[in-house]
């Protein structure tokens, strides 16, 4: 019987998880899926948002901008990247200079610091490469670039560490109320009791609301395409840069990721498929076209990878975050910027169970701190080669394109939350994340998860299901002697 | 008869015209040595490949093995049945012949990698 | 572990053993090989086909036999290297750091160092293919690995996108495997391939190639279920209405191989935008005296002989810059036309007869190879048909050179 079950292992339930870990209580991530941060924490723009884009007094405007304060601390406990290299908007014509003077009234409004608007000179001498028919910009130093799925997977694992539990392949198929206790049964016969849920199922979050009963909002994927592009071309911006929104939204941006990378993206579509991740040619065709009117010099021809990601979109305009069934909350509707936001969101909620009479008493055990999944690459010289003298595996590099060791993929195998993937690997350590996309090391993973997991080549996954990297051996099954 | 044939033998792939008469060659054109001149004629009478492929070893690695001259390419898809089906047993040296005389061809399967116990 | 070396060579591969044995044989004693894998012979140990070494060794070799053959040259002059070692870093003044599980992180100062890293294969992230993101998506040679080094076997029902001479060998190996190869698409009018790849690996098992043709989109949640191709028109752009859904489980991507040139990159060292590899002059030195390149690091090959012979180029020079220094008495840059897409050398340093090495950027037939010097033609030669996936040679000799201290070179095709 656990006191609280969280449905979703996103940044959102990866967030809740570590706050509720601070008190003594016995807490549950239940995820559909074989590994954390796979839904639209894996593919999203990683940008902290300074707080200037949502209306005034919504939970939007109050969460994002206490999120984005509280970011550069959590990320440090956690060992996450995080770079602090402000966001700047910009804008074209008349029309654009008022838009943005009004985003800076409501910045100033939701309580966020240091904005001050450019004109072209003071623009041009903070990004170099922005396009000449970029007049003035809005700029904001406090906004920050992250890597959204390592700070799920930190926030996650920090929250194992300090006690609580992560049940993957757990697709949440009834929940039922007895009594002031939740039962929650997954689709392949397993089942948790709880006494308070937290529903933090981004585009499934009004499905799982439903199952309690609950049909008070609806949720709709929004599509969302990113090019991403080589390290190579890392200097290409410093600041995260947006066009002056419009009524079609925020457009698309140009920024260097929390790696080194350029990020060009998203596009925006709503579609009906909450499980369809597949871009379109005419996405690739809008992002190169608004990313070249926003920025020059950028080469397409350094993408490494496009990928897609699904926003979940409430139909309120606003974050949804309410209960309207007993000790059962919701935290739907967190799109952008729901990762920003994300850490005030855990708190917020914390309240929120808070009022409902759940006891919080602390646990003087919590320990807030967690190594860097990257610690290896961190250390001098010195230390790295006495590391390599007491484990070999840290002087072998498995990665070429991110340097990445033996000794990092096996201790990332072994730390909380467990990968089982290629794809869980990636994530945790960058390898295979780099220029080749795998072409040399994944041989060397798919043997290292073998080793590791006690499992045939032909099992191993890209990311879980049905997802195998081979389907069998060439010469028919041997048994091999070690 | 006329045959048109790419040449395998080098990179070059020249365009060879092999003129015959149910197999009885008459004239070969547009090869530029020796050995493209014989490959046309094997290839208009009775074509060949050679066939590169691996091996099985109980250790789990694969070996590296060729037919050490071309067999009928007709045969090609039965020739690896009795390879896959066969397991070597280390060490193995370049050269070493794994199995003898093929489907009765009078062609070996040869290792073409070196393979040890402990590498 | 030394902290001193003459001749550091990074790639234990065709290109790196081939450039030690020349620098041996030319009086250099002090020489090591730094390889990443944990044996020598690079991506020649995965090349399990034959068709390697006609020119070299008047014999159809193996890629393992064709590595052996330098292997054992290696070993038997005793020339010293490192397995499972990578090279972290290089910089301009010649230091070489390292780092493996024996010796830790290490500098090792050089008095030459060769590059002779090989290149990687395009992945398929550059190719912005709509769709999905299944698994089942292998480069060929990443899928050649598993098959001819591990005994996996990635799928049973494949379609190869791209027409390289390693997605052609990987289309006959997985069918002699007993999978299904449905169909080879190639975005360009003509195959990337060698001709008798396409009769030998394509054409003896009816395995279609679509040219003009690609891969529209990916289709499969977990494992790749099937693609959409698509003709493409003269600009490469699809052709709706000639979509086409084939049903398969994995695809094979052969689009191109890049010169892997991270660390000269990191050094420095000036790259030509067109071979992806760095400028050198005729004893493949680069801009840095001293630092030299050989092999696909350089410029992509389509023959491991060539390789092993650029690689004794670079061999032979580094012993001369190590032991009396490089002579240079010229400085002429040589440019292409355009037809012709590239020359290797782009710099000639020394009169002497030099080969330029090169690639034209369309199929063209009768031609007429030539090198002109301020508009005068000093070097002609006809040629019937040259292709974009076949590298050319010429030999300038040492006479075309005379009087000719400095400027351009320019290398072109005629069509007659």
């Amino acid at each position: 019987m656990y006191d609280i079950a969280i449905i979703g292992a996103g940044v959102i339930g990866a967030m809740c998880s570590r706050a509720l870990s601070r008190y003594k209580l016995k807490v549950c991530i239940l995820e559909k899926e074989s590994d954390v941060a796979m839904g639209a924490t894996a593919a999203n723009s990683g940008i902290v948002h300074a707080g200037f884009d949502a209306v005034e007094d919504t939970l939007k405007a109050k969460l994002n901008v206490l999120g984005a304060q509280m970011m550069p601390q959590i990320a440090k406990e956690l060992g996450v990247e995080y770079k602090n290299n402000g966001s700047l908007v910009i804008g074209y014509d008349e029309s654009d200079k008022e838009k943005l003077e009004m985003l800076y009234n409501r910045g100033v409004a939701n309580g966020v610091k240091e904005l001050r608007l450019l004109n072209y000179d003071e623009l041009k001498a903070l990004e170099p490469n922005i396009s000449d028919d970029a007049k003035y910009a809005l700029l904001a130093p406090t906004a920050g670039i992250i890597c959204p799925y390592s700070l799920a997977i930190s926030a996650i694992g920090n929250a194992m560490d300090n006690g609580v539990d992560l049940m993957l392949d757990f697709a949440v198929e009834s929940i039922s109320f007895d009594e002031n206790e939740y039962s929650i049964k997954s689709s392949n016969g397993k089942e948790v009791k709880s006494r308070y849920v937290i529903n933090a199922c981004g585009v499934h979050s009004d499905d799982v609301a439903t199952l309690a009963g609950d049909d008070s909002f609806s949720v709709k994927p929004r599509k969302g395409e990113y090019i991403l592009l080589d390290k190579e071309c890392g200097g290409l911006v410093n600041h995260t840069i947006f066009t002056t929104p419009s009524d079609k939204g925020k457009g698309i941006l140009v920024s260097p990721t929390a790696h080194g990378n350029v990020i060009l993206g998203p596009t925006s579509v709503f579609i009906d498929d909450k499980e369809n991740k597949a871009t379109a040619p005419d996405g690739f065709d809008s992002i190169i076209s608004s990313a070249k009117s926003m920025v020059s010099n950028i080469q397409f021809g350094k993408t490494i990878t496009s990928f897609c990601g699904l926003r979940a979109v409430g139909d309120t305009g606003d974050f949804i975050i309410n209960s309207n069934k007993p000790n059962f909350i919701n935290i739907a509707g967190i799109e952008s910027p729901g990762l920003s936001a994300s850490p005030a969101i855990a708190e917020y909620v914390l309240d929120m169970l808070k009022s409902m009479g759940l006891k919080l008493e602390i646990n003087e055990k919590y320990n807030p701190f967690r190594e860097p999944y990257n610690k290896f690459s961190k250390l001098s010289q010195l230390e790295k080669n006495e590391m390599i003298k007491q484990n070999p595996d840290y002087g072998k590099i498995i990665c070429r394109c991110e340097t990445v060791t033996k000794g990092e993929i096996l201790d990332a195998l072994r730390r909380n939350p467990k990968p089982t993937t290629l794809d869980g690997i990636k994530r945790r350590t960058r390898a295979s994340m780099g220029r080749c996309q795998g072409g040399f090391c994944y041989p060397y993973l798919v043997e290292i998860l073998s080793d590791e997991l006690g499992i045939p080549y032909s099992e191993v996954t890209k990311f879980g299901g049905e997802s195998i990297i081979n389907i069998g051996t060439t010469k028919g099954e041997i048994k091999y002697e070690k | 008869m006329t045959k048109n044939i790419t040449c395998i033998v080098c990179p070059k792939g020249c365009k060879i015209t092999v003129e015959h008469n149910n197999g009885e060659i008459i004239n070969v054109d547009g090869y530029t040595c020796k050995r493209g001149y014989s490959y046309a004629c094997d290839e208009t009478i009775d074509p060949k490949r050679t066939i590169t492929t691996t091996m099985k070893n109980i250790y789990g690695a694969t070996v590296s093995v060729k037919t050490d001259k071309p067999i009928k390419k007709g045969l090609m898809f039965e020739c690896m049945k009795v390879i896959n089906s066969t397991v070597v047993k280390f060490p193995v040296h370049i050269g070493d012949i794994l199995i003898k005389n093929i489907l009765d061809t009078d062609v070996n399967i040869v290792a073409t990698s070196n393979a040890y116990l402990w590498k | 572990m030394k902290s001193n070396v003459d001749l550091v060579i990074i790639g234990g591969g065709p290109a790196g053993m081939s450039a030690a044995v020349s620098a041996y044989e030319s009086g250099i004693r002090d020489i090591l090989i730094l390889e990443r894998d944990s044996s020598l012979g690079g991506i020649l140990q995965q090349c399990i086909h034959n068709g390697f070494g006609l020119h070299k060794f008047n014999e159809e070799l193996t890629g393992p036999e064709y590595a052996w053959k330098y292997e054992e040259k290696v070993r038997k002059l005793e020339i010293p290297f490192k397995l499972n070692t990578m090279v972290l870093e290089i910089n301009k003044d010649k230091q070489v750091t390292a780092i493996n599980s024996e010796d830790g992180i290490f500098t090792i100062q050089a008095k030459a160092i060769i590059l002779a890293m090989g290149c990687r294969e395009r992945p398929k992230g550059a190719l912005n293919i709509s769709g999905s993101r299944p698994a089942g998506i292998f480069t060929a040679g990443t899928a050649q690995k598993f098959v001819n080094m591990k005994g996996y076997m990635p799928g049973k029902n494949v379609v190869i996108l791209g027409s390289g001479d390693i997605g052609l060998i990987m289309a006959r190996r997985m069918t002699l495997e007993g999978a299904k190869v449905k169909a080879v698409c190639e975005l360009m009018p003509y195959s990337g391939g060698l001709e008798r790849n396409i009769e030998q690996c394509l054409r003896d098992f009816d395995i279609p190639l679509k040219l003009s043709c690609t891969v529209a989109e990916i289709h499969g949640k977990d494992r790749l279920e099937g693609v959409t191709i698509a003709s493409v028109d003269a600009n490469r752009r699809i052709i709706p209405e000639t979509k086409e859904y084939i049903e398969c489980d994995t695809l094979l991507l052969s689009v191109g191989l890049l010169p892997e040139n991270e660390l000269t990159k990191s050094s420095g060292i000036e790259i030509d935008s067109i071979t992806s590899g760095a400028f050198v002059n005729q004893d493949r030195e680069t801009m840095i005296d001293g630092i030299f390149a050989c092999g696909n690091v350089l410029h992509v090959h389509d023959l491991v002989d060539n390789v092993s012979e650029e690689a004794e180029i670079a061999g032979r020079a580094s012993a001369e810059y190590i032991m009396h220094g490089n002579e240079k008495n010229i400085d002429i840059s040589v440019k292409t036309d355009g037809r012709v897409r590239y020359s290797v050398p782009q710099k000639i340093t020394r009169r002497d007869d030099t080969t330029l090495f090169f690639r034209v950027s369309n199929i063209y037939e009768n031609v007429k190879i030539y090198v002109s010097h301020n508009g005068n033609e000093i070097f002609s030669k006809k040629k019937i048909k040259v292709a974009p996936g076949e590298m050319e040679s010429i030999l300038l000799k040492k006479a075309c050179l005379e009087g000719i201290n400095s400027g351009e070179l320019i290398l072109g095709l005629e069509v007659l």
